[in-house]
């Protein structure tokens, strides 16, 4: 998240104005030593393979992005406009370090990258995802992911 | 919102990871978020207070346009819009061809139309209000917002086969001084007028930045 003060004035004051939902707990487990680590990455960026549906505006649903992709089968169907997408545009690394994960996997830095990470579009309310995101859960565990990495877009 | 663990960065939105083409710096982010899976109690809110390389406003690079555009005060009509807006994606094809060539990769494809058509389609909700989607399994509304950020993909792949240029410099470049650019701030004013309420609240808040919403006309001004 960046700093308010390098915003613009009018994204600043928009994102202060924001409703931040509330949880009565945090879901906090402990986690696995790196080295035995299988780790997925899931992204908020509304990333999609190329020939897979786009993201529509308030989508609670998600997409499934296998561990083999390649970085030209992605494509970015995010409704805000309100954020950088040149970084995205130059390196999908900047929104999902697939590249980076692997290479901590082949010099197992972690125990394995997982065999499917996932995309979510993040410009819909977070209340209305928790469908999807218990439907998400029981794939991770099925792939013997214990460990995600998020990045919020 | 209280997630287990979170690593704060001071990162442009839209850029979680820092900086694109440093692997060694996204690799650090990515390693001392994945350090706090050691933590033993939370949540957790780490900071990681290194500013992205190249993000400073000393680090920006006087990056230039690779090709000219037409002056500001240029024909204001709808066939004048089109026509500069063709010309200047002709002028840039070369630069969008040699940027997917060196990088293999194109990010533009939403909306899954030649990018020339999704630039007619703009053009052509600018002059007429009421065309029909070209698409039959998707609304105009999702065709015009997919199709605008085809446009704007491809102009920034363009732009990149010219090395250097920082995301705002780029941003600027776009919303400031292209017709495309001015393409856009025209048809966000369009559809903020269309009665069509999912066209107007894409038109509102999902065509140009916040950033640069000072530059939409407030009114159809193209003749």
């Amino acid at each position: 998240m960046v700093r308010l003060s390098d915003l613009s004035q009018s994204e600043a004051e928009h994102l202060l104005a924001l409703d931040c939902p509330q949880f009565a707990d945090s879901p906090f487990a402990d986690g696995p030593e790196l080295k035995n680590a299988r780790v997925a990455l899931i992204t908020s960026a509304g990333l999609s393979r190329r020939d897979d549906a786009t993201f529509r505006p308030g989508a609670t649903d998600y997409r499934v992005i296998p561990g083999d992709i390649a970085s030209g089968d992605l494509v970015m169907s995010h409704v805000s406009t309100n954020y950088d997408r040149t970084g995205f545009a130059q390196d999908l690394n900047v929104v999902f370090p697939i590249d980076r994960l692997r290479e901590m996997e082949n010099d197992k830095t972690i125990g394995s990258a997982a065999g499917f990470h996932y995309s979510f579009m993040g410009a819909t309310e977070p209340e209305a995802l928790e469908k999807s995101a218990r439907q998400l859960a029981g794939l991770l565990k099925e792939d013997k992911v214990n460990a995600v990495f998020f990045t919020p877009v | 919102m209280r997630p287990p663990r979170a690593l704060w960065v001071p990162f442009d939105l839209g850029r979680p990871m820092g900086t694109p083409d440093e692997p060694d710096f996204q690799r650090r982010v990515l390693e001392c978020g994945l350090s706090l899976l050691a933590r033993k109690s939370g949540p957790v809110l780490a900071d990681f207070l290194d500013d992205a390389p190249g993000s400073k406003p000393e680090d920006t690079s006087g990056w230039v346009c690779p090709v000219k555009l037409a002056p500001a005060d240029s024909d204001r009509t709808v066939s004048g819009l089109r026509a500069q807006l063709e010309q200047e994606m002709t002028a840039l094809q070369p630069w969008y061809d040699l940027q997917l060539e060196q990088k293999g990769r194109t990010t533009v494809g939403v909306a899954a139309a030649n990018i020339c058509d999704s630039a007619k389609l703009i053009a052509d909700f600018i002059e007429d209000t009421s065309i029909d989607s070209p698409c039959a399994y998707r609304p105009l509304a999702l065709m015009l917002k997919y199709s605008v950020e085809d446009l704007k993909a491809w102009y920034f792949e363009a732009a990149m086969a010219q090395p250097g240029g920082s995301g705002r410099e780029l941003l600027d470049w776009f919303w400031k001084a292209t017709t495309a650019g001015k393409a856009l701030l025209q048809l966000a004013s369009s559809m903020s007028a269309c009665e069509n309420k999912t066209i107007q609240a894409l038109g509102t808040k999902s065509i140009v930045p916040r950033a640069y919403e000072r530059f939409v006309p407030s009114t159809r001004n193209i003749p």
